[in-house]
């Protein structure tokens, strides 16, 4: 526990902010991770078999959270609509099929989105900030989420500015991260690592305690569009920062493992590392999802499977 | 010099052009024709079935793709290959059938000259079962025959290998990829087969093999909605061959049954019957535009 010696921790950490000096020596202070641990216990985790009613618990709880994405330069308005009307009633077949926790698109598509959503609750999360590099001024990138806030995203998935998070400028970091969640105004900022840029798990963590330093509501793995994407010792990795953040401050940071899970079986196994991880509290569309398009098929292929006793195929659900 | 040790083999399955152990990990014991113990094969389990048809609908389009003179090349060379491994085919056959060596020859011949009749049918098989249909107007009306898609076959049990080389090849001529089930009590000229495909240029998929007990996998590939057609041939029991084809029915899947108890003699000629059976005709109506 990185904080764990103060008395008051939360006041340790607003200090911790005050200066790049002390924002450093902070990050610079955090353990380090046993890279062969942590991959050893991811894969440990990943064998626990999950069976029978848990599995068909575990599915419906996959569907509920998850971000169902499309983010490509081809994307058009009718991608958008079958997109929205997929994430509402993703299997037409059985109305006990949830929905998911949103759609994910660019900002440009974000009223779209949100006229086609009509009166269902669910999110419109939507990138921001030069995504997926990042590369562009703070005033494009301010521009850039206050745009898709006011065209009704509530969630906001904003890249950091790797750059200068790898050539040591945290501040630099932080600060853009402040001044995105200030843009947000209402809506939920979701922070991307994307770790595959990060090299080491070592930077994976300090990011994620920067980023919940800077005010995010939900950490997120990657952009989708560097590989490797979302790994699961990566994701454990941010797990813990995320129970560590709570037992330091207070307050809960939820995670977002995005890129790369395409079976139910892979997304079983997340949810069995965050429930072992993070705590039972994350096991919640509100506090983990998952960035994902093709692995909505695969859990309604689960889900057939189940409900009807018989292996399913690709011709019972859509194209994507 | 001292003797050698017995080189031991557990025949295993082929799935996707690699060969896996049963995710079971169950065997079973195979015996030859005089009941006496030979080896171990893997007993395959409803999700190897599953990864088959995953594997065997994955390779499906890629196949289906290649023009019917690249199939037949691609089969031809199997065939070659097949001559190749003439001596280890009539040893099994022999062993496995219990039929003398000269007759076992016969055998293996007819299968290895089978698989050529496939290889050259590959590129014809559009002419014959494809038509120009004639139309009382200015337009073109054509029909022309496709693969249905994945194919299951449950492989007669009594002719190990020409019986197999009968109701597989001709699937894949057309198109298809296919899951076998091979012969329960005789299964390991199928696996020698499979190595036979493994080291041709057949893609990974293309053909899959299963061993194991049909009333315990053929169920799962009945109902599977992922698979388009079965042939039932080497279902012996008809009460399983009714529910399998009923079970069939919930997914629409084409069906093809043997009629009646009798066993089929498979030196007959092949002759076109099992070319056709799964390919869908499709027809098309060509405005002229003049």
């Amino acid at each position: 526990m990185p904080t764990g010696a103060s008395a008051t921790p939360s006041r340790g950490l607003a200090e911790v902010a005050a200066s790049e000096a002390s924002l450093r020596r902070f990050l610079a202070g955090l353990p380090g991770v046993d890279q062969v641990g942590a991959e050893a216990r991811a894969a440990t985790l990943a064998t626990r078999s999950i069976k029978t009613t848990a599995k068909a618990t575990a599915i419906d709880l996959a569907i509920r959270m998850i971000d169902l994405t499309t983010l490509e330069g081809t994307d058009t308005e009718g991608k958008v609509r079958t997109l929205v009307a997929k994430a509402l009633r993703p299997d037409p077949l059985d109305p006990g099929c949830p929905s998911v926790a949103a759609v994910c698109v660019y900002p440009d598509r974000v009223g779209l989105a949100r006229q086609a959503l009509g009166a269902a609750s669910l999110h419109v999360a939507s990138v921001a900030t030069a995504f997926p590099a990042g590369r562009s001024s703070l005033v494009v990138k301010l521009r850039d989420t206050a745009d898709a806030v006011e065209a009704g995203a509530d969630e906001i998935d904003m890249v950091i500015d790797r750059g200068a998070f790898l050539s040591g400028r945290a501040m630099a970091v932080l600060d853009e991260i402040v001044a995105v969640k200030q843009a947000c105004g209402r809506a939920h900022l979701k922070v991307i690592l994307e770790t595959g840029e990060l090299v080491t798990y070592d930077n994976v963590r300090r990011a994620a305690w920067l980023a919940m330093l800077a005010g995010a509501d939900f950490v997120k793995t990657s952009t989708g569009k560097v590989q490797p994407a979302a790994t699961m010792p990566v994701t454990l990795v941010m797990l813990e920062a995320v129970r560590d953040f709570r037992a330091a401050t207070g307050r809960q940071v939820g995670v977002k493992a995005a890129g790369g899970i395409r079976s139910s079986k892979d997304a079983i196994r997340y949810l069995v590392m965050t429930g072992e991880v993070a705590g039972n509290d994350w096991l919640d569309p509100d506090w983990f999802r998952f960035g994902a398009s093709s692995l909505l098929n695969d859990l309604l292929l689960q889900r057939q499977r189940m409900a009807t006793g018989h292996y399913s195929g690709p011709d019972y659900v859509t194209l994507d | 010099m001292s003797e050698r040790l017995d080189v031991r083999k557990t025949y295993k399955l082929f799935i996707g052009g690699a060969f896996p152990r049963s995710e079971s990990g169950r065997s079973y014991v195979v015996n030859d024709a005089k009941g006496r113990f030979w080896a171990n094969a893997a007993l395959a389990s409803r999700k190897d079935a599953r990864d088959a048809v995953v594997a065997a609908r994955n390779a499906q389009p890629g196949w289906a793709g290649r023009t019917g003179y690249n199939r037949g090349q691609v089969l031809y060379r199997v065939a070659e290959l097949l001559e190749g491994r003439r001596g280890q085919f009539v040893a099994e056959v022999s062993r496995g059938e219990g039929l003398s060596t000269r007759k076992a020859e016969a055998v293996v011949d007819a299968s290895i000259d089978r698989w050529v009749w496939y290889a050259g049918w590959t590129d014809k098989v559009a002419q014959v079962l494809g038509n120009a249909n004639p139309v009382a107007g200015p337009y073109f009306n054509l029909s022309t025959p496709e693969p249905t898609g994945v194919v299951a076959v449950v492989a007669p049990q009594d002719s190990s290998l020409l019986g197999l080389v009968s109701v597989a090849a001709p699937v894949v001529a057309t198109g298809s990829t296919v899951v076998v089930l091979a012969s329960e009590t005789a299964p390991l000229p199928a696996i020698t087969l499979a190595e036979v495909l493994a080291t041709s240029d057949l893609p990974g998929g293309v053909v899959n093999m299963l061993t194991g007990r049909a009333a315990e996998v053929a169920p799962w590939l009945a109902t599977h909605a992922d698979v388009n057609a079965i042939d039932l041939t080497g279902v012996g029991d008809a009460d399983l061959a009714g529910d399998l084809e009923a079970d069939a029915a919930g997914t629409l899947k084409r069906v093809r049954r043997p009629a009646g108890a009798k066993t089929a003699d498979w030196t007959d000629g092949p002759g076109t019957d099992r070319l056709g059976w799964t390919m869908e005709i499709k027809t098309v109506w060509h405005p002229m535009g003049v």
